[in-house]
């Protein structure tokens, strides 16, 4: 069954923050086997100009299952398959590195749900934001719906 | 930010210095408590199976933090990667043996763009298998 095409353009604000900590990020740093000190040394840090440890370039895919139970793929009426579902495509602009003691508020928007042959492509855009509204990255993420187009057999 | 790489030393076709990275099942494990992303694929070999995939799988956004290594290794400052994308062209079956998966990741400078940012675009590979398509990496140089 389709995905439903009414839910491009709809938001859904987190009611919740997210506080990140230096423990989070040495977790995060730790499973992917980076020990770039940047992430754990706050001197090191400090040394390359931030005012304390930073987080890898992909930490902010914790934001998305940490709220992905608030966001548009848990709602029924969005007709989604979980187990048809894989990771297409995954994007991040950042416009300052996500960084210790920040604050993330974090809004996600459907951009986009359109057809690829027999699948269907959904793109959700999270846009991440200190509470002191300072701009901190935005999050492309698209999932792939396998055979659920109009017309597929699936 | 600081990166300990100058815009006027690169080039389009700057050749990152590549990495092999070995991924093995206690990976994912560690990889699933720290991102959240606890889907069964990616540690439960039955489950795999059972919805036609080889074997337990990578995360696809574990392959994407290992490939960005060689980006964020050679400019120093991971601060410095002010944009990141790939398209997850193929999975990665992790087997449950002392050696797991080898990815091979590279990088090329393809193109230089205004304020001292550079395009890179990473090829990570399994064997012949492309895992990543689209791989690019924007970055501020010093």
């Amino acid at each position: 069954m389709p995905l439903n095409r009414d839910f491009i353009g709809r938001e859904y604000p987190a009611a919740e923050t997210y506080e990140v900590s230096r423990e989070l990020i040495r977790r995060f740093a730790t499973a992917v086997g980076d020990s770039n000190p940047a992430y754990t040394d706050i001197e090191a840090a400090k040394a390359l100009g931030h005012p304390d440890v930073i987080a890898p370039p992909t930490f902010l895919t914790v934001l998305g299952f940490r709220f992905g139970g608030v966001g548009p793929m848990s709602d029924p009426a969005l007709g989604l398959n979980y187990s048809l579902v894989v990771h297409g495509e995954q994007r991040f602009v950042h416009h300052r590195p996500v960084r210790a003691g920040d604050v993330l508020t974090v809004t996600s928007t459907v951009a986009d749900i359109r057809d690829a042959g027999s699948n269907e492509l959904m793109t959700t855009k999270m846009t991440i934001v200190t509470t002191e509204g300072e701009p901190v990255a935005d999050a492309y993420s698209t999932i792939v719906s396998r055979g659920t187009a109009e017309g597929a057999s699936a | 930010m600081t990166a300990k790489v100058s815009y006027d030393d690169v080039e389009v076709g700057t050749e990152l210095p590549a990495q092999t990275f070995q991924v093995q099942r206690a990976n994912l494990v560690q990889y699933a408590g720290a991102s959240g992303d606890f889907n069964v694929i990616h540690w439960n070999e039955r489950v795999a199976k059972s919805v036609g995939l080889p074997n337990v799988i990578a995360h696809g956004m574990f392959t994407m933090a290992e490939a960005g290594r060689v980006v964020t290794d050679w400019v120093g400052d991971p601060g410095a990667v002010v944009e990141y994308g790939v398209r997850f062209s193929a999975p990665v079956p992790v087997p449950d043996d002392d050696k797991g998966a080898t990815l091979e990741v590279s990088g090329t400078v393809t193109d230089k763009l205004d304020g001292n940012r550079v395009a890179v675009d990473l090829d990570a590979r399994l064997g012949e298998s492309r895992v990543l398509a689209k791989a690019r990496a924007v970055v501020q140089l010093a």
